[in-house]
């Protein structure tokens, strides 16, 4: 019978962030011993360790509280996109939700009751473990801090199945920006994790220039990508700029979401920013949500995270189609 | 009458040093007064010469702006109260879109204007 690895070869081993897979390979006879489950889970706990499958669901820009031209029909497509996830075959992990929640109002009282209706909207979504970030309706004219007396911290981390998910504030400054001490904060963040860790970074503005003069941009989000760029498996999903846009840079997929209230064009094809017009043929064109699973790649740490991007439909119901499906009573 | 010509002769020595040192001076730059109130930049466009120095002097009439152009070095906020001075000399011809980069309220995503080099 093989020896078991003794403690301090193990110590050697770990400290060079060598990955479960690779301890396998290194100390069969270890792996194959008891020892090895309670290893594992020190490991996964300390870097992120072996990704499992799960989906999650990206939702984005809801604006509660926001009735005009580009959307007569307030919160129906947030609505309806609940709906969706709650009918999902298999319920996600969890769902991110990338700012602008609210639509700004210069009435606190409007603020705060806006901020509410997201609540109580969003608390019919059967799935528990939400996680979310302000727009710079949220946060942009109070530094945050009536999105943190509702909602919590606006900039955090946490792990969920071999994945780590960042979420990163670049609202509530006023500029569009992250600002040194949260750089800072993502450094030490990162430190602990080997470069294939899977990284997700959940925001609302691009971290890139993207159109600055749309204001589809982050000032310091080149600082952002510079702590971000040891790391070989990278996705930010944004919103803000209300249309699908998917970019690779490196190692770095950037992933921006529809919106649940208005469109924007592609800024290569128009001049001025202007939301697309309403169709009340077609109430929810343009609009959606993004359903992701993660799943182990091809390298023991290493991870894919697959996308699919559902545009909103209306129910059927026969005899009505359009807007006028929209005033029927909501049955939620 | 000797004492009339000597001072004469340096006024006259002192206008010969001091004229061409006059004419060196550099031209002050024109101010362009610019005025940002929820959600517009007023005057909506501006236009400047190429190759010489403005003043853009910027006052807020209600809430801090923003005031951004990477393009022309404009990279500046705009708080109420006071004037905020930015000189710049445009050096490239073309239209440039100067948006409010702090947030202001629900209008903000669209507050800009238009700065024209010729």
């Amino acid at each position: 019978m093989a020896k078991p690895i003794d403690r301090r070869t193990f110590l050697r081993i770990a400290s060079v962030s060598l990955g479960i897979g690779a301890l396998h390979r290194v100390a069969p006879a270890w792996a194959a011993s008891g020892a090895s489950d309670d290893t594992s889970r020190r490991l996964k706990s300390r870097n992120g360790e072996a990704v499992t499958p799960f989906t999650f669901v990206q939702l984005s820009d809801m604006h509660v509280g926001f009735s005009g031209p580009p959307n007569p029909t307030g919160t129906r497509a947030f609505e309806r996109a609940v709906e969706i996830v709650n009918a999902l075959p298999k319920a996600p992990d969890l769902i991110l939700f990338t700012g602008d929640l609210t639509h700004d109002s210069e009435d606190q009282n409007e603020r705060t009751a806006r901020m509410q209706r997201f609540l109580e909207i969003s608390g019919r979504l059967k799935v528990k473990t939400r996680r979310l970030v302000p727009g710079e309706h949220d946060a942009g004219l109070d530094g945050g801090a009536l999105f943190r007396e509702h909602f919590g911290n606006s900039s955090y981390a946490f792990d969920h199945k071999g994945v780590h998910f960042v979420a990163l504030d670049n609202v509530s400054r006023a500029l569009p920006e992250v600002g040194p001490e949260q750089i800072a904060w993502l450094q030490k963040d990162l430190a602990r994790f080997p470069p294939t860790a899977p990284i997700v970074v959940f925001t609302h503005r691009p971290l890139f220039d993207l159109k600055p003069e749309w204001e589809w941009f982050t000032r310091d989000g080149d600082q952002v990508m510079n702590v971000l760029a040891p790391f070989e498996n990278v996705t930010v999903l944004y919103g803000h700029i209300h249309r699908e846009d998917i970019q690779q840079s490196g190692h770095v997929r950037h992933c921006a979401a529809r919106s649940l209230a208005w469109a924007f064009p592609d800024p290569a094809q128009v001049a001025e920013k202007k939301p697309l017009a309403f169709d009340p043929g077609r109430p929810f064109a343009n609009l959606g949500l993004r359903t992701l699973k993660a799943a182990p790649g091809a390298h023991p740490r290493a991870a894919t995270i697959a996308m699919d991007e559902v545009e909103l439909t209306l129910r059927e119901h026969s005899g009505t189609d359009g807007i006028a499906q929209l005033l029927r009573p909501s049955t939620l | 009458m000797g004492l009339t010509l000597h001072r004469s002769l340096a006024v006259a020595a002192a206008l010969a040093v001091l004229a061409p040192l006059a004419a060196a001076r550099p031209e002050e730059p024109a101010v362009v007064e610019i005025t940002a109130k929820r959600f517009q930049f007023t005057p909506s466009e501006v236009t400047l010469e190429r190759g010489k120095p403005v003043v853009l002097r910027l006052h807020s009439e209600d809430v801090t702006h923003g005031f951004y152009m990477k393009a022309l070095g404009i990279d500046t906020v705009i708080p109420p109260g006071r004037n905020t001075d930015v000189a710049i000399t445009p050096q490239q011809p073309g239209r440039y879109m100067v948006i409010c980069d702090h947030f202001c309220g629900a209008g903000h995503g669209n507050m800009h204007m238009d700065i024209v080099v010729k």
